[in-house]
């Protein structure tokens, strides 16, 4: 194969075939090589986390089941508490939502700002571009609960540390996602604005927010979704609402195993519900794009 | 060979193709004229069984294609290619694994997913593309090629595909004039060599002319004329384009000389 394969004709028909045939053989070489090093590494990999685990994966896999089941028992025996439970850890949901809302918004305006600076072409001080760019790197390199265990400790628990630890992820993330769709924006409605004058601040508002609107209300969304998460996660460091009583649920072990359901129930309804929600609306967005 | 029996679409209160009925008998080189909007499109697309039809049936050589279903569906559409006027070839992928694409309905999911095609394919795909005058862009990008050498890579997924009939919706649309005669050139090769039934949309009169047996117009979904180019009149081309006495063949020509004059002074060709 190999051996004519620079020889006497390299235009001929023959001399096509065997130099992709050789080319496909390289390729499917680099690809079988990939393939393997992915199945050892993934083998080995978890052999070594298997062998370091306390417990073992293997021994623990049976009683996977075995909380679960607990809760579930006994807050099927308690059932007659759970809508009582549920009223009683309504308002801790209203602020878990709360938190997510706020630091969603302030999240959003931090993303706009950040990504209009850190976008070439769009930017107002082009040679800033990097230092926008690694700050919202940072920003959203820190994780929410780290940088909401500072302000705790520096603020006291409470949702406030929690809100400002969210919105800096949030605006570091968003200011990434909505780069990434400014970068794509025509620009020749911005020369048009420019012709006439239009300061920065008008260009922008002007000239890009209604290209890229339809995307970032998509990706504002879905950080809505995921910041509710956040925020019942946050609790269980001190920064209230659910989180807070599930950890308080859970850390009383049996016996108030029906609270920790009934704040299972309200958490999986409310993210069930804003998913559903936001999903419906993104898609009309993404829809009403294409017509 | 080929029977259309009322084949009807509707979308909503919209009737886009109207109880069209063709028959044809032996492998012809057949073009379908009309405006935008005719249902021309729609016409191909429920041939390839990209669309359903909402009544009427299609029959191919005694067998009912309105009625498949699954992997009986997918079997038809292998032996009954498609060209499309935007090529919809896989932009990233190389040119050769693009016409090995027309293999796809005879190979596994997994075979196909880790690209692993028999060098006999690859070696046919190559010559296919040399048939059209490509093979040395075998191992490029498809998304590096210009325009007509795409349309003809797009012809060559659907030799691969060795098919019965070759459904081209709008193959020269988005083509200048020299490609354009070159795809073209192409199709009618296949159908005279190989004796493959081409059924081509064409939006411009001068095209069918010149290359199509047989000439179809459709107006507003309705199948209007149905013969060979000779009986196209100009009389009988205003009626498909639902032109007035102001029609002229120039202002459907793709012909270079004529283009050029309709592009420089649109007024002209009215006039």
């Amino acid at each position: 194969m190999a051996d004519i394969t620079f020889g006497d004709a390299p235009d001929s028909v023959a001399g096509i075939q065997s130099r992709y045939m050789e080319q496909v053989q390289k390729r499917r070489l680099y690809g079988g090589l990939t393939l393997l090093i992915f199945v050892v590494l993934m083998v080995s990999g978890f052999n070594i986390a298997d062998a370091r685990n306390a417990g073992g994966f293997w021994e623990g896999l049976h009683q996977i089941g075995d909380y679960p089941a607990d809760v579930l028992s006994e807050a099927w025996e308690k059932r007659a508490d759970l809508p009582g439970l549920i009223a009683k850890y309504f308002p801790a949901l209203i602020e878990t939502i709360n938190i997510a809302a706020v630091s969603t918004l302030i999240g959003v305006i931090g993303g706009l700002f950040l990504s209009m600076l850190g976008t070439r072409g769009l930017a107002k001080w082009p040679r800033m571009i990097p230092v926008f760019r690694r700050l919202s790197d940072v920003m959203r390199a820190v994780p929410e609960i780290v940088i909401a265990l500072v302000l705790i400790f520096v603020l006291g628990g409470g949702p406030v540390p929690a809100m400002i630890a969210i919105a800096i992820h949030t605006a570091g993330a968003l200011g990434k996602l909505f780069s990434e769709v400014a970068e794509n924006a025509d620009l020749k409605p911005l020369e048009g604005l420019e012709s006439t004058g239009a300061n920065w601040s008008q260009r922008m508002i002007l000239g890009v927010l209604p290209q890229v609107a339809p995307n970032y209300i998509s990706y504002a969304l879905l950080r809505f979704e995921i910041n509710i998460r956040a925020s019942a996660i946050l609790g269980f460091v001190g920064a209230g609402g659910l989180g807070y009583e599930l950890r308080n649920a859970m850390a009383w072990g049996p016996g108030r195993f029906d609270e920790a359901a009934a704040i299972f129930i309200l958490l999986f309804g409310t993210i069930v519900f804003f998913d559903q929600v936001s999903s419906r609306y993104r898609n009309r967005l993404t829809e009403g794009q294409t017509q | 060979m080929l029977q259309i029996a009322a084949l009807t679409k509707t979308f909503g209160e919209k009737t886009a193709v109207d109880a069209a009925n063709i028959s044809v008998d032996a492998p012809t080189m057949i073009g379908i004229i009309g405006r935008s909007g005719a249902g021309k499109s729609t016409l191909l697309r429920m041939l390839n069984r990209l669309a359903d039809a909402t009544e009427g049936s299609i029959t191919f050589e005694g067998e009912d294609i309105t009625a498949l279903r699954g992997a009986a569906r997918r079997d038809w559409q292998s032996r009954c290619a498609m060209i499309f006027q935007q090529f919809n070839l896989v932009p990233r992928m190389d040119v050769v694994s693009n016409v090995l694409h027309g293999t796809l309905n005879k190979r596994s999911t997994l075979a196909t997913m880790f690209n692993l095609f028999p060098r006999s394919d690859i070696h046919r795909a190559i010559e296919i593309l040399d048939r059209l005058g490509i093979a040395e862009q075998a191992a490029k990008r498809a998304e590096a090629l210009s325009g007509g050498q795409q349309q003809r890579v797009a012809i060559a997924r659907a030799l691969m595909q060795d098919p019965k009939i070759i459904l081209a919706d709008e193959p020269i649309a988005s083509l200048d004039p020299m490609n354009a005669q070159v795809v073209m050139q192409s199709l009618r090769r296949i159908h005279e060599e190989d004796g493959r039934m081409v059924i081509a949309n064409l939006h411009t009169l001068d095209t069918a002319r010149r290359y199509c047996d047989r000439v179809i117009g459709m107006r507003d979904g309705r199948i209007v004329f149905d013969g060979t180019p000779a009986q196209l009149t100009t009389g009988v081309a205003r009626d498909i384009y639902g032109a007035g006495a102001d029609f002229s063949e120039a202002a459907t020509s793709t012909e270079i000389e004529t283009l050029d004059r309709t592009q420089d002074h649109p007024s002209v060709a009215y006039a």
